[in-house]
């Protein structure tokens, strides 16, 4: 480390006791840890969820040994019935887009590296911090003891729509405390997330270390920074509509259900409610929440990829301008999910043009990331492996978007495996490989030892060629006209493609299975793996110039110096091809001595 | 691929060192700017936090209010009148804004030394505080009085957002109230700082425009 200032008193002292250490911890990297053994978690209950409905799609009357302990009713025999398929489904859903996507690549990695990564001790409130942590796991158990109340979880899909989530029980099983759970669930997880936006911002704007320009922030810290700002506002609006939803159930209001609802044969109390305002309030949250999952990713992606091309991306400035154009657009095109629910052809225009619009901030930033990798000596491993999955998957999922932001075509594919495969792809592996490649690169740093490569370019080979064989299919069954949450296909015109479903289902049995290798490699290395170096990957933003891994107070009682932009790559110095940022070194580029 | 060469920013061997973070945006000139003629530190992060908090909570009662509108246009929307105790508690909060204001002037002026010619500075917090809670109490009268004239929070959706609005601001001037013994506590133990004030004093200045805010929604559309 170069050229720290005198050191200075922290401002609070390292805790002693265990719980304060490692349950109720302050410092944002054990919260970052707890946040991402979360994720982990609740990533493990997503996927065998999706092998459950998986299984039942591909072979729908066989038994799955021991579904039956989960629910007597909706799995007796261990078969399920079409209800309970779709409160699967609901968690499946619920659990990923929330508790993995958004957890792991912005609450995770975000809380561990954005104070580092700005040169913070920590963050500006740390018990805000904790409390946001802890907030967001009481949202999680609430949300899991959903399966284990009256008649199981909320079948009503992770969108909710009105007014099957404000009808209670006679909407179906799950209806009634299903539903509350789940609202009570996600509020709790909108509170965790504001308070978490509470810190990311202030730490980015008011802790940065001396000579750390905003446009020396690493490209992991503008994404994060973006995404709390777009979190800040999504969950504000998403929580009171949770609210009123509970109000609906608990407090006979009808905010949501319209006069005169007759469902399973039963006059509902309600009147005068309105089912298109949840989609509004709903989706004013739910799209930006797509590029909530999807920013943090194409930042980690260009910072792993601009560490292992050892070159700077074309144009920094250009892609940091193209992720908060990202971010104020994503609030501008909510109104196409909406395009069938008879909205005004005018308005599903005016949707649907900046829909089409948003498409060129994310090309820029694709063309920016692989035109970059022209004439680099890419190193090749597991994490720029990931990386580049997660442009390929990114732009396999993100082509499809052009048919569905057109409501002439969205009619015909609304509510098909077309729209499945495409969110599946373009926000869901995405993210995914994005977690994955932030897995690998700074595990190191995280556990103080390295992964195992080998086992990480299986997983990763593996992963790639098996979500492909997922989710493109699923494209072709949408276009064929195969409808999105149906339990099963009995006797009608999508009998000829139950073939499809049965190869997806191997696929998924068999991709979900190389999870596990990522699983042993982790815990493996977390005790035996090779110990890391300070800066194994030769790499210059500041989580590698501290020690790893970092300690308490992240530089050990001194506060870094900035001297230069965050990627110096491909120059000539006294450690390498590489300047860090807290290095006073004066470089010059190739470029310049000729 | 231009490698920037920055001359190495000046280190102020005076810099508090309470705070990791001294060098926020604030006191960074243009990259190759002079340094010295930018400010020298960066704003506390309470500063930063307290219009952080406050957009969040503006998102949160502008979705309310697009739910409000949106279900006012349809046909079982029955209006009522306000209760006029809201004009009075509409008064006692503004009354609270600006005794917070004089306390803040008078806290200044403590914490700049001239402790002698101000007696208690707490004395207007505690003000302020007390016609917060009075505000509560209010509220609440004018809930009872709603009640007893039958109007429930299930009676009507007008009543259910009449309800919902007030309760929910109600709850945040509860958090400013703790706001204020927070700062109160701080003051006594002469460790109050002037970013802690300013922000608690900003949180209630926006509860009581919020406030006039519904006020007049609700006026406007019940």
């Amino acid at each position: 480390m170069h050229d720290m200032s005198a050191p200075a008193a922290h401002h609070h002292a390292p805790p002693t006791s265990f719980i304060r250490k490692h349950v109720f911890s302050l410092d944002h990297k054990v919260i970052g840890k707890q946040y991402y053994a979360l994720a982990l978690v609740a990533a493990l209950c997503g996927m065998v969820l999706s092998w459950l409905m998986r299984i039942h799609l591909g072979w729908t009357n066989v038994a799955i040994p021991g579904l039956q302990l989960l629910s007597k009713n909706g799995a007796s025999g261990g078969v399920m019935t079409p209800e309970y398929y779709l409160q699967l489904m609901t968690m499946h859903g619920t659990i990923m887009v929330f508790f993995v996507l958004t957890t792991a690549p912005f609450a995770a990695f975000g809380n561990f590296f954005l104070p580092i990564q700005v040169g913070a001790e920590d963050m500006p409130f740390p018990r805000f911090n904790m409390m946001s942590f802890w907030v967001t796991f009481l949202a999680f158990v609430v949300l899991m003891s959903a399966f284990f109340v009256g008649d199981g979880p909320s079948l009503g899909g992770w969108t909710q729509y009105a007014p099957l989530n404000s009808v209670g029980a006679a909407g179906g099983p799950g209806q009634g405390w299903g539903v509350v759970l789940w609202m009570t669930s996600i509020a709790l997880f909108c509170v965790g997330q504001l308070l978490g936006a509470l810190n990311f911002i202030t730490t980015t704007l008011d802790l940065r270390v001396k000579g750390m320009s905003l446009m020396r922030l690493p490209l992991t810290a503008w994404a994060w920074f973006i995404t709390s700002c777009m979190g800040l506002t999504a969950f504000a609006v998403l929580m009171p509509a949770c609210i009123l939803v509970i109000l609906d159930h608990v407090a006979g209001t009808s905010f949501f259900v319209p006069s005169n609802s007759v469902i399973n044969d039963q006059v509902l109390p309600h009147s005068g409610g309105s089912t298109l305002l949840w989609q509004h309030l709903f989706w004013f949250f739910g799209h930006p929440e797509v590029y909530i999952a999807i920013i943090p990713g194409i930042g980690i992606v260009s910072h792993i990829l601009i560490t292992n091309m050892r070159k700077q991306m074309l144009s920094q400035r250009v892609l940091v301008a193209s992720m908060g154009a990202l971010a104020v657009l994503s609030y501008m095109v909510y109104g196409h999910h909406m395009f069938v629910s008879g909205m005004n052809p005018v308005s599903a225009l005016a949707f649907s043009f900046p829909t089409l619009v948003i498409t060129i901030p994310a090309t820029i930033i694709v063309l920016i990331q692989v035109f970059s990798l022209y004439g680099s000596k890419l190193r090749i491993n597991s994490a720029s492996l990931f990386a580049l999955g997660f442009i390929s998957m990114f732009v396999s999922g993100g082509v499809s978007g052009f048919f569905l932001a057109q409501p002439s075509i969205d009619i015909m594919l609304h509510a098909t495996y077309f729209v499945v495969g495409h969110f599946h792809m373009v926000m869901g592996v995405a993210a995914m490989f994005g977690i994955f490649a932030a897995t690998y690169f700074w595990f190191p740093k995280m556990a103080g030892r390295m992964m195992n490569e080998t086992l990480g370019k299986i997983h990763f080979w593996l992963s790639f060629v098996g979500t492909y064989c997922i989710f493109m299919p699923f494209h072709y069954l949408g276009i064929a006209g195969n409808i999105r949450r149906y339990s099963s296909f009995p006797d009608d015109f999508l009998q000829p493609l139950i073939p499809v479903h049965r190869w997806i289902t191997v696929a998924a049995l068999i991709t979900g299975a190389a999870q596990l290798i990522f699983l042993y490699n982790l815990i493996h290395s977390r005790f035996w793996g090779n110990l890391a170096a300070d800066n194994p990957w030769e790499a210059t933003s500041l989580e590698w110039s501290t020690a790893t891994p970092p300690p308490f107070d992240n530089f050990g009682g001194k506060h870094p110096v900035v001297y230069h932009d965050p990627y110096q790559y491909g120059v000539q110095s006294s450690v390498g091809d590489y300047v860090m940022q807290t290095s006073p070194e004066q470089v010059k580029t190739e470029h310049e001595e000729k | 691929m231009a490698t920037t060469i920055s001359e190495p920013p000046q280190i102020d061997p005076h810099r508090s060192p309470d705070r990791s973070g001294n060098g926020g945006w604030r006191n960074l000139g243009p990259e190759d700017g002079n340094l010295r003629v930018a400010q020298e530190y960066s704003p506390p992060p309470s500063s930063t936090a307290i219009w952080v908090v406050l957009f969040a909570i503006t998102m949160m009662f502008a979705a309310f209010t697009s739910a409000f509108i949106v279900r006012k246009a349809s046909l079982d929307w029955h209006s009522f009148t306000l209760p006029s105790v809201l004009y009075f508690n509409s008064l006692l909060l503004i009354a609270s804004s600006i005794t917070l204001e004089i306390a803040r002037r008078r806290v200044a002026t403590f914490m700049s030394g001239l402790k002698s010619q101000v007696e208690s500075p707490a004395r207007w917090l505690y003000i302020t505080l007390f016609l917060g809670l009075l505000f509560v109490a209010g509220q609440y009268v004018a809930w009872s009085q709603l009640r007893a004239e039958g109007l429930y929070l299930a009676t009507n959706p007008s009543s259910s957002f009449f309800y919902l609005l007030t309760a929910t601001h109600a709850l945040h001037i509860l958090g400013g109230l703790v706001g204020l013994i927070y700062v109160i506590r701080k003051l006594s133990k002469l460790a109050l700082r002037r970013s802690q004030l300013d922000a608690a004093s900003r949180y209630w200045h926006f509860m009581d425009i919020l406030w006039l805010y519904l006020l007049w929604l609700l006026w406007m559309r019940l």
